[in-house]
């Protein structure tokens, strides 16, 4: 019963959560490392990127909530969301025709595209700001959990509490669809095949006839698609917040990278890695030893590696530590 | 450092922020192709003819150079180290400023066109190196090379694995984990996926052993005897003179000697300046 | 037009600017305020030392350096430790411990190392190394956690750390300098390597783990709670306004006493910032004239080349990388005793990494002058865009009624135009003038 306890205590406070940020890195950090695959150079926007998709979905969220539309006990800003993605990928291909397509056609260096994408990343984030405001916005709405605490309690009779936001359950449920999604388009349709071909030899790519416009666009159209999805999920699981998006960057880049640059796979692996990881190390354990160890042992303080202010400094930590060991991710990226 | 100021790098190596990986070297990537024209009267099949030019703004590597191909041929273009054989290729195949001089196919001057629009035009070309796409299944590097076509192409697909039935084996291999001669046998596979008119091999034997070199050989036969016009490079230059029909030695950018296979090999000059006797 | 004399113009133009801002209130841009247009060139110049750094690491060697913010804070810790009175106590009740702990936790990384490097690969090499590490951390743990709160009981309201040793606040400077390049080159020595380096992310991440150590560690730097009233290297105004015979100089500038003072000491401060300023400006244009400097430029343009001929290119690209974050240290602690405290929480990447890189390539990467020129110009417009997008917005609004929410709406949120400016203007130069205002010769 105890052990039954400290693992329900445990999958409460870490696996539940680690699992929903873990998902919404994961589809953060793919974006990240389609852009470094095909456009070659890792994209500092992709934090703001995500911050205009989720605005705009919050924005049409109120205008439906005004309207009087609703999912029922699902969040509106699921219907929202496919008008967010639309006019990200407005944005993004706007961006890629005015900004991104003279350097292509210059044949620019990566490290210039990544200057240029600083500028971006500016402009975005002033965008953002000057629409919605520096403040912070709750937009979930609906259902609240899918078990809580108390039912679960209710139900297996035992002391700890096993709760599950309806936001994490659909950042699950959406991670898996997205992935699929994702996984089935690169690897078997002609469109997902030629973006492969274009990321592995770009001058046999132009051989074979592909053209690197289309593929350009396509990569695009998916970022957009999968930067607003993963900012929508993290804004239903958290708040959103422009800086807070911002600051997504250094986890989303640790992920993308320590599963491997260029690898969608390696990126899935390095975002539950480093979320399971800030997770497990910024959480105060006590409770979870209190029901494992006898109670002479019981721990006074609150068992905690780190202060929860330190998240940033595990993911990089992780980070560092993977590079020194295998500088090309876990799932040998493309370089490093 | 490069004149462009867009492609200044400093010298920045940083793999968290650029990957070079697969990164293109081609120039006319954005180069709109210009007019093609009918052209009358006999010409062969395929013929870069007087050819002059360079790389870009460059010096001059060929000079008056000509090369030609006819149906159910095998020409070879053999000569010493920096003789400009790739480059006359890669001239024919519009990889290069060509400043006189025309390239012909079919009876159509396509001296203007990028190489993109003459694998449309039919023509199918192997490069030395980073021939393959090395992440990719074998399977997937023949539908890529099928990317232009709209059309069924099961049946090409087939006939590729017929000629080359280790592919087939290796059908959902990562091209990338073959050997070197499996590896030439999916470049030359991808670029017949086109069903080309005309096939181009720039050195197809580079670093393969000699008997993988001999099987390879025999292979570029069977293509050539589909009535296919193979164009090709070699470093090996008595052994491809052995199976050509049309040989051009290149010296300096310039035609040196030209003829059948045959009167190469028997040509003294020959001999005593390329093929050691 | 000649270079020089069209580069003479442009720093001409920045200073027009700033004197425009202290003379006149044209078109409700410029303040009109003297006091205002010394708080600009002061931040301005140590912009552009901070630019300074970092085109030193971009411009002469292509290292891709964002963690500025993190050496800037570090320069600020610095000038906390040199300048601060020690707290009474503090040391006595767990100073001690801590850098016992500090101590512990650095042996147990150099044993970890010297376990990894010296055991054969295995099973057995893992555990001990885990074993190790575990071990470590908890004794570490041990030790730090009690002390930490011994500090940290001491007078929280006021202190609450252990105060810094009391020296001249001018010294603080280099000592921001060093322990910014003692950051820079631990992060060197395991981020760039020889084929390729993982510089971006590195400097990154330990930026954002510095501001969170200075945010979280109350005994070193009081955290979130600040550090106010640091010492000063120039008189303080109300001592000057008690002086007769300052009332009296200041009076014949026609000037009253407040305002007086309160130029007097921004002066102070931008002559100091000037003479530091153009010393190390002197000695950059010097290095990069030197056969130091040649050779990181061939290193720069042909690094096979230069690795033919011997060169250890890691090892210079390391030198250049602590010096270039060295001087940034310098400029934190220069800004920290500008600002007169350390406030861990106002530290943010776009303001102090990205908008320093903004500058350098305004300026023009790779060139000295370029780097000042490009962080005095884009500091000015930082702080002025704000003033220049309300008057744009109230002119494009003007024919909307003054309750119109949409109206309200743009001139709420017109300060977030300078995030949209400094973009703007990042992709106009890389667009049209990618080798900057001032190229590289």
């Amino acid at each position: 019963m105890e052990l039954l306890n400290a693992l329900v205590a445990f999958t409460n406070f870490v696996g539940v959560p680690a699992i929903a940020y873990g998902s919404q890195l994961a589809i953060g950090a793919l974006g990240v490392t389609l852009v470094y695959s095909v456009l070659r150079f890792s994209n500092f926007a992709h934090g703001d990127t995500m911050a205009f998709g989720t605005m705009v979905t919050i924005l049409v969220t109120w205008l439906f909530q005004g309207a009087g539309i609703s999912f029922g006990p699902l969040p509106t800003a699921l219907l929202a969301l496919p008008f967010g993605i639309a006019v990200t990928m407005g944005l993004v291909l706007f961006t890629d025709r005015t900004v991104y397509r003279f350097y292509r056609e210059q044949k620019a260096k990566p490290v210039v595209f990544v200057m240029v994408s600083l500028g971006v990343m500016f402009m975005m984030n002033g965008l953002v700001r000057f629409i919605i405001g520096p403040g912070d916005q709750r937009f979930a709405d609906g259902e609240r959990f899918i078990i809580s605490a108390r039912d679960f309690k209710k139900m297996t009779g035992l002391d700890e509490g096993l709760a599950i936001k309806t936001s994490q359950g659909i950042t699950v449920v959406t991670a898996i669809i997205v992935v699929a999604l994702l996984f089935w388009f690169l690897n078997k349709t002609r469109t997902g095949k030629s973006m492969r071909a274009y990321s592995d030899n770009e001058d046999l790519a132009l051989l074979s006839g592909i053209n690197p416009e289309r593929v350009v666009m396509y990569t695009w159209l998916i970022v957009a698609t999968l930067a607003t999805i993963a900012g929508v999920l993290y804004g239903l699981d958290k708040s959103f917040k422009p800086f807070t998006y911002f600051q997504l960057l250094l986890p989303i880049f640790a992920s993308a990278i320590v599963g491997g640059l260029g690898s969608p796979i390696g990126a899935i692996a390095g975002g539950f890695i480093i979320a399971f990881s800030e997770v497990t190390i910024t959480y105060a354990w006590k409770k979870v030893a209190t029901y494992v160890l006898p109670e002479t042992m019981a721990p006074d303080g609150l068992v905690q590696l780190l202060s929860t202010d330190y998240k940033f400094a595990v993911s990089f930590a992780i980070l560092i530590i993977v590079l020194l060991f295998k500088p090309t991710g876990i799932f040998k990226g493309k370089s490093v | 450092m490069s004149g462009n100021p867009y492609q200044e790098d400093r010298g920045n190596k940083d793999a968290t922020i650029t990957n070079t990986h697969g990164a293109g070297t081609m120039q006319p990537a954005h180069r709109k192709s210009g007019p093609t024209k009918k052209v009358e009267g006999d010409s062969p099949f395929l013929i870069g003819d007087c050819m002059t030019g360079g790389y870009g703004k460059g010096p001059d590597i060929l000079h008056d150079c000509t090369i030609a191909v006819n149906p159910g041929e095998i020409a070879v273009i053999v000569g010493p180290n920096g003789a400009g054989k790739s480059t006359a290729m890669k001239a024919v195949f519009g990889m290069l400023n060509v400043r006189s001089g025309s390239v012909r196919l079919d009876g159509e001057d396509i001296t203007q066109l990028t190489p993109q629009d003459r694998v449309v035009k039919g023509m199918g070309f192997v490069p030395q190196t980073s021939n393959i796409f090395t992440s990719m299944t074998v399977e997937e590097n023949l539908e890529m090379g099928a990317f232009i076509r709209t059309d069924d192409f099961s049946n090409t697909m087939e006939q590729v694995y017929h000629l080359f039935p280790i592919l087939k084996e290796k059908r959902n291999q990562p091209a990338g984990e073959l050997s070197g001669g499996q590896r030439q046998q999916v470049a030359v596979g991808r670029a017949l996926m086109t069903q080309p008119k005309v096939l181009m091999l720039d050195e197809p034997t580079a670093g393969v052993s000699p008997i993988v070199m001999d099987e390879l050989f025999d292979r570029i036969i069977e293509v050539a005897r589909t009535g296919l016009p193979i164009l090709m490079v070699e470093q090996n230059a008595k052994q491809a003179l052995e199976i050509a029909d049309k040989g051009y030695v290149l010296v300096q950018g310039r035609n040196a000697y030209t003829g059948t296979g045959q009167e190469l090999l028997a040509d003294p000059e020959v001999r005593k300046s390329f093929l050691g006797g | 037009m000649s270079d020089t004399v069209k580069h003479s113009l442009l720093f001409a133009f920045v200073g027009l600017l700033i004197l425009m801002e202290g003379a006149t209130s044209f078109a409700g841009i410029f303040s009109g305020s003297w006091n205002s247009a010394l708080v600009i060139l002061n931040m301005g110049l140590i912009s552009a030392i901070m630019a300074l750094g970092v085109n030193l690491q971009w411009g002469f060697a292509g290292l891709f350096n964002v963690g500025i913010m993190g050496f800037t804070a570090l320069g600020g810790l610095a000038v906390v430790l040199v300048s601060t009175s020690p707290t009474p106590g503090a040391f006595a009740a767990g100073g001690m411990g801590i850098l016992m702990a500090l101590v512990m936790g650095a042996l147990t990384v150099v044993g970890a190392v010297a376990i990894y490097k010296f055991m054969k690969p295995g099973i057995a090499r893992t555990l001990v190394l885990l074993a190790v590490l575990i071990a470590g951390f908890f004794i570490y743990r041990a030790i730090f956690d009690p002390s930490v709160e011994a500090v940290e009981a001491i007078n929280p309201a006021l202190e609450g750390n252990l105060g810094g040793l009391g020296l001249p606040v001018l010294l603080a400077w280099p000592a921001g300098g060093l322990l910014a390049a003692g950051a820079a080159w631990l992060i060197g020595k395991t981020a760039l390597g020889l084929r390729s380096d993982y510089l971006a992310i590195a400097t990154l991440g330990i930026a954002e783990i510095i501001i969170s150590v200075l945010k979280n560690e109350d005994w070193l730097s009081r955290g979130v709670k600040n550090v106010v009233g640091l010492p000063r290297p120039v008189p303080y105004e109300v001592d000057l306004q008690n002086d007769p015979s300052f009332v009296e100089r200041a009076a014949t500038f026609g000037l009253d006493p407040v305002e007086g003072s309160t130029i007097f000491v921004k002066l102070g401060y931008s002559i100091l910032f000037t003479v530091v300023l153009l010393a190390l400006l002197w000695m950059a244009q010097m290095a990069l004239k030197s056969p130091w400097g040649r050779m990181m430029r061939a290193i720069r343009d042909n690094e096979v080349a230069a690795e033919a001929m011997g060169k250890d290119v890691t090892r210079r690209h390391l030198q250049i990388f602590v010096l270039g974050s060295a001087i940034c240290g310098l400029a934190g602690a220069m800004m920290t005793t500008l600002d007169s405290q350390l406030t861990p929480g106002t530290y943010n990447p776009l303001r102090f990494t990205f908008l320093i890189w903004v500058m350098v390539i305004v300026g023009g990467s790779g060139n000295n002058f370029g780097a000042v020129l490009g962080g005095m110009l884009i500091w000015f417009f930082w702080i002025k865009v704000e003033p220049m997008g309300i008057e744009l917005i109230e002119l494009l609004t003007t024919f909307m009624a003054d309750d119109n929410w949409l109206k309200a709406h743009l001139i709420e949120n017109a300060s977030h135009m300078r995030l949209l400016t400094m973009g703007l203007i990042l992709l106009l130069v890389l667009r049209f003038s990618p080798r900057g205002l001032i190229p590289e010769k």
